[in-house]
C-alpha cells in the first residue's frame, strides 16, 4: 500500500486564523457590554447590522474573485472589521452610515487591495474616516452615558432611531439626546469627554474649568472609564491568550503616557492629564484591539515598538493640537503608512550575521 | 577561549516552541531487541555524497560486520553486513529520502546465525596517531546519528585543539526517545567515547547537554560521570523546540552564535551526538562497525511503541510489523520527528545510520494540515524562528521566486526546524516553500556555473579563431614581404625579369596593334564597295549597249 506523503513539519498547533479572529470577537464583549449599559441598545444594532452588512459585502468580493465565499467567510475577519467600526460609531447613528462605513472597509480597503492579508490601512479606521469627513454631524450625536442621563432608549426605540431617525413618539435623536440630558433647549451639548475638552477650551476655558463638566465624573468621564476599563480587561485577555504581543499596547499606552506627562508639565492648564487620555476616547480599543491588527501593523517586534509608539504619540498630538477631538483613526491610518519603511529599517540580524556585531 | 562550568549562565536562543513531547510511552520501556528481518537491504549511499564502492558480489557469504564497500573518497563511508547472511542481489532499491527515489542497494538473505568476522578492537589507543584512529573509525563507517550523518571521522579531522566539545543529548523533537534511552542504558559506553573523543580533539572540556524533560537520563548520566574526571560537565538545559539543533545548543551553552558561513569549530567548539560518542566507544573498544542504532518506533497506530536496537538495513515496515503497526486510512508514516521528519511512500525502505524514529501517527494526534490561507502578516512565525529571520517575508519572495531578495534575506541560514510552519495560523507550510527555493536557488548556481563554463569555452574559442586569423594574416604579410624583397633584390642586381620581359612583349605586342587600329580602316572597305558596285555597274552597262547593239543589228537587218 501506498502512504500519504506531506511535507514537515507534521505538527500544527492548530490556533488558525479563525480561532484568533473569534477569540478577538470574544474579548470584545465585556466592552461592547460596558458600552450597551452606559450607552443603550443603539450599539447592539449597530453591530447587528455591521456584522450582516460585512458578511455580505465579504461573500460578494469573494465570488467577484474567484474564491471560495463560504472558506473565505469562515475566517471571521469581515466581523472583526464590522464590530470595530460598530463600537466606534455613534450608537444612535442611521443605520446607512454603518452600512456606508462597512461596505467601503470591506470592498474597498480590504478586497481592492487583495483581500485578508494585503490591505494596507486597517478596514474599520479607514471606514471610520470616511464617515467622519463624509458625515460629520451623524459621527459626532453621541450620547449622554445612562449615569448621567437617567436612562437609555430601549431595545425597540434604539432600533426605530436609527432605522427611521424617529421614536415611535416622534422624537429625532437630537430631542432624544436633549431630553436625555435635560437640557431641551440646547440641543448640542452633550459631547464625548475629549469634544467637551476641546470646545471648552476653545472658548478660553482652562482645563480644570472644562473638567468642572458633570459628563467628566469624578476621574476620565462618566460611562467613558468603565468602557474603556473594559476593554483593558478584553485587551489583557488576548494577551495572555499570545493573541497579541504586549509590544503593541505597551509602546502604545507607554507613549501616550509618556506624551502626556510631559504636556501636563508644560501646560497643565491646557493640556488634559493621564486619565483622559487612557480612559477617555478610544485609546485602549485602539491599543490592545485597532493598532493589533496584524495586517496593517509592523511585523518585527522592534518594529511593532515604533509602530505603536508613532500612534501613541500622534493621539497625543492630534487630540491635543489638532482639529479634531479623538485621534485613533488618524493616528492609526498615518502609522499603516509607514509600515513598510518600519519594516524594511526593523529586520531583525539573522543567525550568525557578522555584520551586526558579536 | 570558552570556559564553562556547572554554574555559568545558560542563554537563550530567538523564538523556539513547545510542542506537545509525547515522549512517552515510546521512552518508558527498556530498548528491545527486534525479531532479525529474514532480508536486510543496506543502500551504499547513507547520507549526502557520492556511493561508496562496493567490495563483494552477488552469491558471496558475508558474516556480520563484514564491509560491504570500501572507504570512498570525499564523504564516502563503508557500510558493513548487519549480520550474516548471503547477498542475493545487489540491485536498485528504494532509499529512505525523502525524495523517494532509489539507489544501488545490497540484498541479504539473513542466515539468522549472526556469525561475527574477525573483530580487531584497537587495544592501546596511545600507541597509534590521530590519523590512525580517524582511518580506523572511517573504516568501522561511523557517521553522525544525530542529524544528517555526516562522517564524524571528517568532523573530527575539522576540529583540533577546541576549547569545548559539545555531546548532544538534547533530543529536542517530539516523540524521539533513542538518545534518551541510550542515555538512560548506555551512559559508561558514551562517557568512553567522550573520552576518545576528547583525546582526539583535545578539547579542554566535555559538556554534555540534556533538556530537562529527561530526568532519568539525567539521572544516568550524572552517576556516571566520575568525580576524577574535572574536564566533564553536565549541563541540564531548559526544554524548548530546537534547542537540540546544533547553531542553537551552542548559543544556549556558550552564548556564541557560530559566524555565517563558518564551522563552530573556527569558534573553538565542536558538536557531537550522544549516540555518536557510544558508536565510537563500541567500535574502538570491541571492534564492531556501525550495523545497528536505537529507533524510536511510535505513533498510536503502533500497538507497542518503544525504543529498539535495530540492524541498518532493516525494512521500515519489518520494524512497524514487529510493534503491532496498524495502519488506518490515508496512514502517513514518518521518518524523524512530526517537525522535520519525512513522510515514505512505502514500506519497503530499510533503516539507514540516521534514521532515528519511525513515526505512525493517527490522523487525530497529528491532524494533516488543513488547506493553505492567506498570510495574514500576524508575525508568529517571527517570533519563533531561532534564526531570527523573517519567515514571511521569506514566503513571498520564495512565492515571486525572487532569489536575490532570498538571499539577502538569509534562505540559507534557515535550519527548516519547522517552527514558523508550526504557528502559523494559516498553516502555510513555510518550510515546503523554503525547501523548493533553496533547490531552485542550487540548480540556479549550477546553471550559472555551466554557463559559466559554456561562455569560458565560447570565449576561448573566439579567441584561439582571432588568433589563428591573425597568425594567417601575418603570415601572407611576411610573404608579401618576402617577395618585395626578392624582387629589390633583383632590381639591384641588373637580372633580367623574365615577367618584366614578358610584360614589356606584352605591352610592345599591344602598342602595334593599337598603331594598325588607328589606319582609316572603314574608308578603304567604302573604296573597296564602290569600285564593286562600279564594276557591277560597268557591268550593267555593257550588257545594255550589247543588247542595244544586237537590236539595231536586227532593225537593220
Amino acid at each position: 500500500m501506498s502512504f500519504f506523503i506531506a511535507p514537515s513539519p507534521h505538527h500544527h498547533q492548530k490556533r488558525t486564523t479563525t480561532t484568533i479572529m473569534r477569540l478577538v470577537l470574544l474579548a470584545m464583549v465585556p466592552g461592547v457590554l460596558a458600552q450597551l449599559y452606559f450607552f443603550g441598545w443603539g450599539i447592539f444594532w449597530q453591530l447587528i447590522i455591521a456584522g450582516s452588512t460585512a458578511v455580505v459585502a465579504e461573500m460578494l468580493c469573494l465570488s467577484a474573485r474567484n474564491r471560495s465565499p463560504i472558506r473565505g467567510i469562515q475566517d471571521y475577519s469581515a466581523l472583526v472589521t464590522a464590530a470595530l467600526l460598530a463600537v466606534s460609531i455613534p450608537p444612535l447613528a442611521p443605520w446607512w452610515v454603518i452600512v456606508i462605513g462597512t461596505v467601503f472597509a470591506i470592498v474597498v480597503v480590504k478586497h481592492l487591495f487583495g483581500g485578508i492579508g494585503h490591505n494596507i490601512f486597517n478596514p474599520a479606521m479607514a471606514a471610520y474616516v470616511l464617515l467622519l469627513i463624509s458625515f460629520p454631524v451623524q459621527m459626532t450625536s453621541s450620547l449622554p452615558p445612562v449615569t448621567l442621563a437617567g436612562e437609555t432608549t430601549n431595545f425597540i426605540e434604539s432600533l426605530r432611531l436609527i432605522v427611521f431617525q424617529f421614536t415611535s413618539d416622534g422624537y429625532s435623536v437630537n430631542q432624544v439626546r436633549a431630553v436625555a440630558t435635560g437640557q431641551l433647549l440646547d440641543a448640542v451639548v452633550m459631547a464625548t469627554p475629549l469634544d467637551q475638552i476641546k470646545t471648552d477650551l476653545a472658548q478660553g476655558m482652562t482645563l480644570s474649568e472644562s473638567l468642572r463638566n458633570p459628563i467628566f465624573g469624578a476621574f476620565a468621564g462618566h460611562g467613558w472609564l468603565w468602557v474603556n476599563v473594559a476593554y483593558l480587561f478584553g485587551g489583557l485577555v488576548l494577551l495572555q491568550q499570545r493573541v497579541i504581543q504586549w509590544q503593541i499596547p505597551g509602546a502604545l499606552l507607554g507613549t501616550l503616557a509618556l506624551a502626556t506627562i510631559i504636556g501636563s508639565v508644560v501646560a497643565p492648564d491646557t493640556l488634559p492629564g493621564l486619565n483622559i487620555h487612557w480612559f477617555s476616547g478610544g485609546t485602549m480599543l485602539a491599543a490592545f484591539f485597532i493598532a493589533t491588527d496584524p495586517v496593517s501593523a509592523a511585523t518585527s517586534n522592534r518594529g511593532k515598538l515604533i509602530y505603536a509608539a508613532l500612534i501613541g504619540l500622534l493621539i497625543y498630538l492630534i487630540r491635543s493640537f489638532g482639529g479634531y477631538p479623538d485621534a485613533i483613526a488618524f493616528a492609526v491610518l498615518l502609522a499603516n503608512l509607514c509600515v513598510p519603511v518600519i519594516d524594511q529599517y526593523t529586520r531583525p540580524r539573522a543567525y550568525g550575521d557578522v555584520r551586526g556585531g558579536q | 577561549m570558552i570556559e564553562l562550568t556547572t554554574t555559568s549562565p545558560l542563554h537563550a536562543f530567538p523564538g523556539g516552541i513547545h510542542p506537545p513531547e509525547r515522549k512517552a510511552p515510546a521512552n518508558s520501556t527498556p530498548t528491545r531487541r527486534l525479531p532479525l528481518a529474514d532480508k536486510l537491504y543496506v543502500s551504499l549511499r547513507q547520507h549526502s555524497g557520492p556511493a561508496a564502492e562496493l567490495c563483494v558480489s552477488v552469491g558471496e557469504t558475508v558474516k556480520k560486520g563484514q564491509a560491504l564497500s570500501k572507504p570512498g573518497v570525499d564523504n564516502g563511508l563503508p557500510v558493513h553486513a548487519p549480520t550474516s547472511g548471503v547477498i542475493t542481489a545487489i540491485t536498485d532499491h528504494p532509499l529512505n529520502h525523502p525524495s523517494g527515489l532509489t539507489g544501488p542497494t545490497v540484498c541479504i538473505d539473513v542466515d539468522h546465525r549472526d556469525e561475527w568476522v574477525q573483530r580487531e578492537p584497537l587495544d592501546n589507543l596511545s600507541a597509534l596517531s590521530r590519523r590512525e584512529i580517524l582511518n580506523y573509525l572511517q573504516t568501522m563507517g561511523i557517521a553522525g546519528l544525530g542529524g544528517a550523518g555526516f562522517p564524524t571521522a571528517r568532523k573530527i579531522a575539522g576540529a583540533q585543539g577546541i576549547d569545548v566539545l559539545i555531546i548532544n543529548g538534547v533530543e529536542c523533537e517530539p516523540y524521539i526517545a533513542a538518545d534518551d534511552r541510550l542515555m538512560r542504558e548506555q551512559a559508561q559506553g558514551i562517557l568512553r567515547g567522550c573520552e576518545i573523543l576528547q583525546e582526539l580533539t583535545a578539547a579542554k572540556q566535555v559538556v554534555i547537554a540534556i533538556e530537562d524533560n529527561k530526568p532519568e537520563a539525567i539521572a544516568a548520566m550524572t552517576a556516571a560521570l566520575s568525580a576524577d574526571n574535572s574536564t566533564f560537565i553536565l549541563r541540564v538545559i531548559p526544554t524548548r523546540y530546537p534547542s537540540g539543533g546544533e547553531k542553537q545548543l551552542i548559543q544556549v551553552l556558550t552564548g556564541l552564535q557560530v559566524p555565517a558561513n563558518q564551522l563552530p569549530a573556527d569558534i573553538g567548539v565542536l558538536v557531537h551526538n550522544v549516540g555518536t560518542a557510544f558508536a565510537i566507544a563500541k567500535a574502538i573498544d570491541a571492534g564492531e562497525p556501525l550495523l545497528e542504532r536505537v529507533v524510536t518506533v511510535t505513533g498510536e497506530t503502533v500497538a507497542e511503541p518503544c525504543t529498539a536496537w535495530v540492524p541498518i538495513g532493516t525494512p521500515v515496515g519489518h520494524v512497524l510489523q514487529s510493534c503491532g503497526f496498524q495502519a488506518e486510512p490515508q496512514q502517513r508514516v514518518i521518518i524523524g520527528g512530526p517537525m522535520m521528519g519525512y513522510t515514505i511512500p512505502s514500506l519497503d525502505v530499510p533503516v539507514t545510520k540516521t534514521t532515528n524514529c519511525i513515526l505512525a501517527p493517527s490522523a487525530k494526534e497529528l491532524r494533516p494540515a488543513d488547506e493553505e490561507m492567506a498570510c495574514i502578516r500576524c508575525g508568529a512565525c517571527e517570533q519563533v524562528c531561532p534564526a531570527s529571520l523573517l519567515p514571511q517575508q521569506l514566503q513571498w519572495l520564495a512565492k515571486a521566486k525572487d532569489y536575490d531578495g532570498l538571499k539577502q534575506h538569509h534562505l540559507a541560514d534557515c535550519i527548516e526546524c519547522g517552527a514558523c510552519a508550526y504557528v502559523c495560523p494559516s498553516e502555510i507550510p513555510l518550510v515546503y516553500y523554503y525547501r523548493q527555493a533553496k533547490a531552485q536557488i542550487r540548480e540556479q548556481l549550477i546553471e550559472q556555473q555551466k554557463s559559466e563554463i559554456a561562455r569560458q569555452r565560447f570565449e576561448a574559442r573566439q579567441a584561439r579563431l582571432e588568433r589563428e586569423k591573425e597568425e594567417r594574416l601575418e603570415k601572407h604579410r611576411k610573404a608579401a614581404e618576402a617577395r618585395k624583397a626578392a624582387q629589390a633584390a633583383r632590381a639591384e642586381s641588373n637580372e633580367d625579369d623574365p615577367v618584366q620581359a614578358a610584360l614589356a612583349r606584352v605591352k610592345a605586342r599591344k602598342a602595334a596593334q593599337e598603331a594598325n587600329a588607328d589606319a582609316p580602316a572603314t574608308d578603304d572597305k567604302k573604296d573597296q564597295v564602290a569600285a564593286a558596285v562600279a564594276r557591277a555597274k560597268a557591268r550593267k552597262a555593257e550588257r545594255e549597249a550589247a543588247a542595244q547593239q544586237a537590236e539595231k543589228n536586227g532593225e537593220d537587218s
